[in-house]
C-alpha cells in the first residue's frame, strides 16, 4: 500500500469516516512492522487494538445460579439464628433478674412489716414499764 | 432451547462481552464476574432469545447496561477502581513487542476517555462492529456515534504524540 493512500485513510480514520474494510487495510499496514516514521503513533494504536482483541474469557460458563448468593443466604440464616438465640438467652437472664428483684422486694416488705410489729409491741412494753416507774415514784414519795 | 444449543449461540461472542466488561470495569475479576452474570441472565431468558434475530447485539447492550449499573453502585459506595491488574495477561506479549510501553500506554489512554467513547472505541476499533450495530448497542444516532468515535481517536492520537515528543514512551 502506498504511503499517500495510507495518509489519506488515516485522515478519514480520525474523522471516523472509514469503512470496516478501510480500517482493516490500515490495520494490516500498521501491524506489518514497516511503518513510516511520522505515522508511528498509529502503529502503537493498531497494535494495541490487535492485542486487546486476543484477550479471552477463560472461565468455564456455569448456567447454574451463582453459588455465592446461595452461600451468603445460608450464612445469613446462620447469623440470624445465632442472633435470635443470643437475644432469647439475654432476655431470659434479664427476666430472671427481674423476678429475683421482685421476690427480694416482697421479702423485704414482709421482714420490715414484721420488724415494725415487733417495735410497736416493744414500745407498748416500754410504756407499761414507764407507768410502773411513775407509780413506784409516787409510792416512794408517799411513803417518805 | 437446551443447554448445548444455548452455548452454541453464546460462545462466539462471550469473549466480546468479557472484553467490553473489562474495558468498563477495568479489573479482570470483575469483568469475569460480570460476564458470568450476564451469560446466566441470558440463559434464564432463553425463551426470549430464540425470537431475537441478533442475540449478540442484545448481549452487548445488556453488558453495557450492566456495567453502567455496576459503576454507578460502585461510585455510590465510594469504591475506587483497581487499575493494577491490566498487565497480568499480557506478559506473554512482552516478547512479541519491543515497544510494549507505548502499546500499553494506549490502554491507559483509552481508560481515561469518557465512558461512552470508551465503549464506542471498544466496539469499533477492537471488535470491529459496523456502525449500524453500534448504534443499536449504545442506543445512539449514527452521527453521534461517529462524532464520539472521531473525538476518541483524535484524543488518543494527540496524547500519544505528546508523550512521544516529551520522550517518555
Amino acid at each position: 500500500m502506498e504511503l499517500a493512500n495510507i495518509e489519506k485513510l488515516v485522515e478519514k480514520y480520525l474523522n471516523a469516516a472509514t469503512t470496516l474494510q478501510e480500517e482493516a487495510t490500515l490495520k494490516n499496514y500498521f501491524t506489518g512492522g514497516n511503518v513510516a516514521k511520522h505515522l508511528q503513533e498509529y502503529a502503537y494504536l493498531f497494535n494495541y487494538f490487535a492485542i486487546a482483541k486476543e484477550e479471552t474469557f477463560t472461565k468455564t460458563i456455569s448456567l447454574e445460579p451463582k453459588n455465592s448468593k446461595k452461600k451468603s443466604l445460608k450464612w445469613l440464616f446462620v447469623a440470624a439464628s445465632i442472633a435470635v438465640l443470643f437475644s432469647v438467652f439475654v432476655g431470659k437472664q434479664q427476666y430472671d433478674k427481674n423476678l429475683q428483684r421482685k421476690e427480694a422486694q416482697k421479702i423485704y416488705a414482709q421482714v420490715s412489716k414484721g420488724l415494725e410489729l415487733l417495735s410497736t409491741n416493744l414500745k407498748k412494753g416500754e410504756q407499761a414499764v414507764a407507768t410502773l416507774y411513775t407509780y413506784e415514784n409516787s409510792v416512794n414519795k408517799i411513803l417518805k | 432451547m437446551n443447554q448445548s444449543e444455548f452455548l452454541k449461540v453464546v460462545l462466539p461472542f462471550k469473549d466480546k462481552v468479557f472484553r467490553l466488561a473489562k474495558r468498563l470495569l477495568v479489573s479482570t475479576e470483575e469483568a469475569e464476574d460480570a460476564t458470568q452474570e450476564l451469560l446466566f441472565k441470558l440463559w434464564r431468558s432463553k425463551e426470549k432469545i430464540a425470537d431475537y434475530k441478533n442475540v449478540e447485539a442484545f448481549a452487548m447492550t445488556m453488558t453495557k447496561n450492566y456495567c453502567y449499573d455496576r459503576l454507578k453502585s460502585k461510585q455510590a459506595s465510594n469504591l475506587t477502581l483497581v487499575h493494577s491488574n491490566y498487565k497480568e495477561k499480557e506478559t506473554s506479549l512482552d516478547k512479541k513487542l519491543e515497544y510494549q510501553d507505548s502499546v500499553n500506554q494506549v490502554h491507559i489512554l483509552i481508560e481515561s476517555l469518557p465512558e461512552q467513547q470508551k465503549i464506542i472505541i471498544q466496539l469499533r476499533d477492537i471488535e470491529q462492529y459496523d456502525f449500524e450495530e453500534i448504534c443499536k448497542m449504545v442506543d445512539m444516532k449514527p452521527t453521534a456515534v461517529r462524532v464520539a468515535l472521531s473525538r476518541a481517536r483524535k484524543t488518543i492520537r494527540e496524547e500519544l504524540i505528546k508523550t512521544h515528543n516529551y520522550g517518555v514512551s
